[in-house]
């Protein structure tokens, strides 16, 4: 009887243990978690203020100063143009 | 017995029973006073307890939520809200010395006299100092560390295409709520609802569990326009040149795709750059395509034209006695720039004949006119779920005049808007079918209502294609590659119930390339100052030069030779409305 009970005692206090483990395990898990939505938000932000830059960087306006200004592009002769059929 | 006798024995003192007994009911007392507490804390305060014990590890988080993007069709960013901090003071707790005091002024970028003025506003425990400041901003001030200041998140929307699509876009104010525009009509898609949830912290801050979801959060959704911001920008600096050049008073624009029925560019000017919103005017803020009316004139005649067709009554080669180039009724003269003494039907169009169109007119009932117009949207505001839409006036047939119905014909004594006009011109386009029209990128083709017969819409389409030949009353609608087809209108603006001599609307629609028609652009120039304030020179250029950009843009293969394009002068024709 003593016997079973010692063994019932030690059963227990490996559960406790083991509850006390899995909690603290779960807990550090879910702050990682955290941590984790907490760097996608920002990394949203961050491609929106990229996006945001993307747009203003590449301007219709502004592609179309620098190609005639700085670089000197201009539109073909159309007499120099010749029309590739697509599928004909 | 045996130990009692035994300790007498040994001759130990017995004690009174009583002494054991006193110590016994002691301890029972103490035990009961115990178990009167536990249950008092128990199950008489166990709430407030409760909360108390949650204070220390609990807490109730608000989870902010995102205000959704605006994007063109191509995923170009129109509009984006970044994160930004406001900085508030509780004025009662603010003391600071006076370097610290210098120092914020300048952080906050205002002069110390306007921050006491802010602060002195003592009998207010809360006062905003400055709202959406950048997130840096707020850092280096949250590094003095002043008492009586703090700073909270906040969202501010940018917009990157700034006055080129102002119109479309609108903007959001300051609590991030749309005002104007897309960002208004689609608040409940692009808004999110901000959630809040409890969770418990560590000693270090960190959340280690979440208890409770108190309201879940929603970011807003973004929204794909089907606008081509290529295109866009394209129109809106055309526009604003050919304004500037002809001292207009303002100008609009709206490309259509008819296959889909999507608006790729709409464009106003004057404009306002949404990003800085300081002392803005009605006039910039209007969006003129959809919000202003205006009296067709002749583009409006196309429509008189296909109705005589539809009738049996007329063939394109029909002539029509135009002589002497004015028509008396109920002593209103309708007058024509060029007197012909015949016209056809076709040359009505070419030459832009209000006579002609006056008699085409007179010869239908006043029904059938009114039942066109009405079913090409005239008069109802277009369902395009875009905030301020004008519904445009179309008075009902039975209180037509026959002096109302041939002048009607020429479009007076009508009003719409120009995504009215640029609509209806989708009949035209399309063999007859009227398209309806999207903001939103949209992936299927539109199917629309067929309003005309095949026959009389490409009949049509090939007048409108005279109209823009030399001899027309549009040759600088065409386009270098790809065969247009188009109307120009040159109508006296409507002043105090009467007609301006001198204030002209010039208007240009028109669709390309004739083959097979894709796009469907209308142009408005309002109060064109100098001599020249035709339509036809004045919008129709611009038509032109947007026009080629867009279809080159989009890929439309060519249905006419890469030859460059001469008209002479004498060739153009001129029309009076």
């Amino acid at each position: 009887m003593a016997k079973l009970n010692l063994l019932l005692l030690a059963v227990l206090v490996a559960c406790a243990l083991g509850l006390v483990t899995s909690q603290h395990k779960a807990r550090k898990l879910f702050s990682d978690l955290e941590r984790e939505r907490s760097r996608a938000r920002e990394l949203d932000v961050e491609y929106g203020r990229l996006q945001l830059e993307a747009s203003t960087w590449g301007l219709h306006s502004r592609v179309e100063r620098i190609a005639l200004g700085t670089l000197g592009l201009r539109a073909p002769d159309p007499r120099r143009v010749r029309v590739i059929g697509a599928g004909r | 017995m045996t130990s009692a006798v035994g300790a007498a024995a040994q001759g130990l003192v017995r004690l009174p029973v009583w002494r054991a007994r006193f110590v016994l009911f002691a301890l029972l007392v103490a035990f009961g006073a115990l178990l009167a507490r536990a249950l008092y804390l128990q199950a008489m305060k166990t709430d407030f307890l409760q909360e108390r014990g949650d204070a220390r590890y609990s807490r109730v988080l608000d989870i902010p939520a995102t205000r959704g993007r605006i994007l063109d069709r191509n995923g170009e960013a129109l509009a984006v809200s970044t994160p930004v901090k406001s900085i508030w003071a509780i004025p009662s707790d603010v003391a600071f010395k006076a370097a610290d005091k210098r120092k914020l002024a300048t952080l906050l970028a205002m002069s110390e006299r306007e921050l006491d003025k802010k602060l002195a506003a003592a009998s207010r425990d809360f006062v905003y100092l400055k709202r959406q400041v950048p997130p840096e901003t707020a850092e280096a001030i949250a590094r003095l560390r002043l008492a009586g200041i703090y700073e909270s998140p906040e969202y501010r929307r940018y917009y990157p295409a700034g006055e080129v699509t102002a119109h479309i876009i609108g903007f959001t104010g300051v609590d991030d709520s749309g005002q104007e525009g897309i960002e208004l009509a689609h608040q409940d898609t692009l808004g999110g609802r901000a959630g809040s949830r409890r969770v418990i912290k560590d000693r270090l801050g960190r959340v280690v569990e979440d208890v409770q979801s108190i309201r879940v959060a929603q970011d807003g959704k973004d929204i794909v326009l089907s606008i081509d911001s290529k295109i866009q920008s394209l129109a809106y600096s055309a526009l604003k040149t050919a304004v500037e050049h002809h001292h207009a008073k303002a100008g609009s624009l709206i490309a259509i795709d008819i296959r889909t029925g999507e608006v790729l560019a709409l464009a106003n000017v004057p404009s306002f750059n949404p990003n800085n919103r300081t002392r803005l005017t009605g006039a910039q803020l209007r969006n003129r395509v959809i919000t202003d009316l205006f009296e067709p004139g002749s583009t409006l005649k196309p429509f008189t034209v296909a109705l005589a067709l539809e009738s049996g009554k007329v063939t394109p080669q029909t002539v029509v006695a135009t002589a002497p180039g004015r028509m008396t009724m109920a002593h209103y003269t309708i007058r024509d720039v060029h007197p012909a003494a015949a016209l056809t039907v076709a040359q009505i169009i070419q030459k832009s004949s209000n006579v002609g169109a006056a008699k085409l007119a007179l010869a239908l009932p006043r029904e059938s006119m009114y039942g066109l117009f009405q079913r090409v949207g005239f008069g109802a505001a277009p369902s395009l779920g875009f905030p301020g839409a004008a519904a445009g006036r179309l008075r009902p047939y039975k209180t037509w005049k026959p002096v109302e119905q041939a002048t009607m014909a020429y479009g007076h004594g009508i009003s719409l808007s120009l995504i009215q006009l640029a609509r209806a011109y989708s009949i035209f386009a399309t063999d007859g079918e009227l398209v309806p029209l999207t903001l939103v990128k949209s992936a299927s083709p539109a199917s629309g209502e067929k309003l005309i017969s095949t026959e009389t819409a490409r009949a049509v389409r090939a007048m409108l294609e005279t109209a823009v030949q030399p001899g027309g009353t549009g040759p600088r609608a065409r386009i270098m590659g790809w065969r247009v087809a188009g109307k120009t209108g040159t109508a006296h603006k409507q002043e105090n119930g009467g007609y301006a001599a001198d204030k002209y609307l010039a208007s240009f629609v028109g669709l390309a390339p004739v083959s097979a028609p894709r796009l469907v652009i209308a142009v408005a120039i309002d109060e064109p100052g100098g001599h020249d304030y035709y339509g036809g020179s004045v919008a129709a250029p611009v038509f032109a030069q947007v026009m080629q950009g867009a279809l080159r843009l989009l890929g439309v293969p060519h249905d006419a030779p890469l030859e460059p394009l001469d008209t002479p002068a004498a060739e153009e024709a001129r029309e009076s409305t």
